[in-house]
């Protein structure tokens, strides 16, 4: 039996690492294969590449080899999905191979499509590539003063990221004395600064004692790099001196290309995490058409249902676990002060007020990302 | 909760929210709209009270048309039609 997982992101290396362990005895007799397939022979620590933007962390800690992130007992193979069969439970790859499974796990994440938006390609900076990311920080080293804005498209992963990427801009300006000359404005898609009410008053608050500005109900409609002007789909226009935009995400082309889901998500059962009408399919990650945010914890905590459902079936059994929604999300608010959201379907969060204990736990987190990847026995 | 709610007749697209703190049912919606044909008809379902507000507001702003909001068994039923773009 092979159970195939498309991706080794943080959500297909997770699972392939518990998968091991959970399936250890069945892997020794060699009853069953657990491979990874991946597209790139490098993993990025994607959390990181808001601090490369700010330099504060360098392209080489960012990367590892996928292969050391991996359980010996998983086996790893490179090469881009071209397109999924699943009438067939076959993967076809761009180097024209066919891998064959029992069961599938599509974790193949999310990625930008700024070419969505007029002009938003070629006149917004952003942190969401590792290539823009250094872009914007060689940016920043040079800018002097002006206006700032920080806008937001939808979808698009790592909710938090927005807010965060102010609030250190902010940081950056007041630290290197030029916080005086700089108009820092933060616009977001609904009537709030934040999709979570409290983290949206929380931020209202901090954005006044710092004196940022913002725009609610403000969706990126266009952007006019000849007049330096971002419009919204409500109708207002804003000036920019530097524009950095979080942009619209889509899942993987070959979901698109495969005829799985629109814009690249799998409609995916919210509790069970299989593709809608597909029971030997599941879906993990960013890649899922959940109503829940597209963020590393959501990963980590599906990956665990996955897991234990996927050894149950291995073993002849039925499910036996559910995803109940759950997203934990840290917040950074200045260099030394954080907070953090955590909630699932059922409970909505209630964030506490930013301490130096929670940024030294989300400080200790970065650190053990490449640890917990391997996984704890 | 029920896990896959059925697609009512006329209805285009339905934006499951329930549950859902982040990203929220009108950034769910957002996407949803901007990906519709003009006509179509989507219906939101949220359990979060402001969705009750929020999203006629936001409708009135961008000149997409709100055709009714109620509720039933504490979920929120917002139907939507996409008149332009």
């Amino acid at each position: 039996m092979r159970i195939m997982i498309v991706g080794a992101g943080i959500g297909g290396t997770i699972l392939a690492n518990r998968l091991a362990r959970l399936l250890a005895p069945e892997l020794q007799r060699g009853e069953v294969d657990v491979v990874v397939l991946s597209a790139s022979r490098t993993h990025l620590y994607q959390p990181g590449l808001l601090h490369l933007a700010l330099g504060q962390t360098t392209v080489e800690a960012l990367h590892r080899d996928p292969r050391t992130l991996l359980d010996p007992r998983v086996a790893l193979l490179i090469d881009e999905v071209l397109a999924f069969a699943p009438d067939s439970k076959q993967v076809r790859g761009t180097s024209g191979n066919a891998y064959s499974y029992d069961w599938l796990v599509i974790a193949t994440g999310s990625r930008v499509t700024p070419e969505e938006v007029p002009g938003l390609a070629e006149h917004a900076h952003g942190f969401y590539t590792e290539a823009a990311a250094l872009r914007l920080a060689r940016a920043l080293q040079n800018f002097d003063g002006g206006r700032v804005v920080v806008t937001t498209g939808v979808p698009h992963k790592c909710p938090m990221a927005p807010l965060e990427m102010t609030f250190l801009l902010h940081d950056l300006f007041v630290r290197r004395g030029i916080a005086p000359r700089v108009d820092l404005l933060y616009t977001y898609p609904i009537g709030r600064l934040h999709s979570i009410e409290a983290v949206a008053e929380w931020a209202r608050v901090e954005f006044a004692r710092r004196g940022i500005r913002s725009a609610t109900y403000f969706n990126i409609a266009s952007v006019d790099g000849a007049t330096r002007t971002l419009h919204s789909e409500e109708g207002l226009s804003v000036d920019y001196d530097l524009l950095i935009a979080i942009p619209p995400h889509r899942g993987a082309e070959a979901i698109e290309r495969s005829g799985l889901g629109p814009r690249g998500w799998v409609p995916t059962h919210r509790r069970l995490l299989t593709m809608q009408g597909r029971d030997d399919v599941f879906v993990l990650g960013d890649t899922t058409n959940l109503p829940v945010s597209k963020a590393g914890s959501t990963a980590r905590f599906q990956a665990e249902v996955i897991a234990a459902n996927l050894a149950s079936r291995v073993r002849g059994g039925g499910d036996t676990h559910g995803y109940d929604g759950k997203v934990l999300c840290f917040i950074e608010t200045s260099r030394d002060r954080a907070t953090y959201a955590a909630f699932n379907y059922a409970e909505p969060p209630h964030p506490r007020a930013p301490s130096r204990a929670i940024h030294m736990a989300k400080t200790f987190y970065h650190r053990l990302y490449w640890s917990s990847l391997r996984g704890f026995p | 909760m029920q896990d896959d709610p059925p697609v009512p007749d006329g209805v285009a697209v339905v934006v499951d929210a329930r549950g859902s703190h982040c990203p929220g049912a009108l950034m769910e919606l957002i996407v949803a709209l901007k990906h519709a044909r003009r006509g179509d008809f989507l219906l939101v379902l949220a359990d979060d009270p402001g969705s009750a507000r929020e999203i006629p507001e936001w409708l009135a702003k961008v000149g997409q048309r709100h055709v009714s909001t109620r509720s039933e068994q504490g979920i929120l039923h917002i139907m939507v039609e996409k008149t332009r773009g």
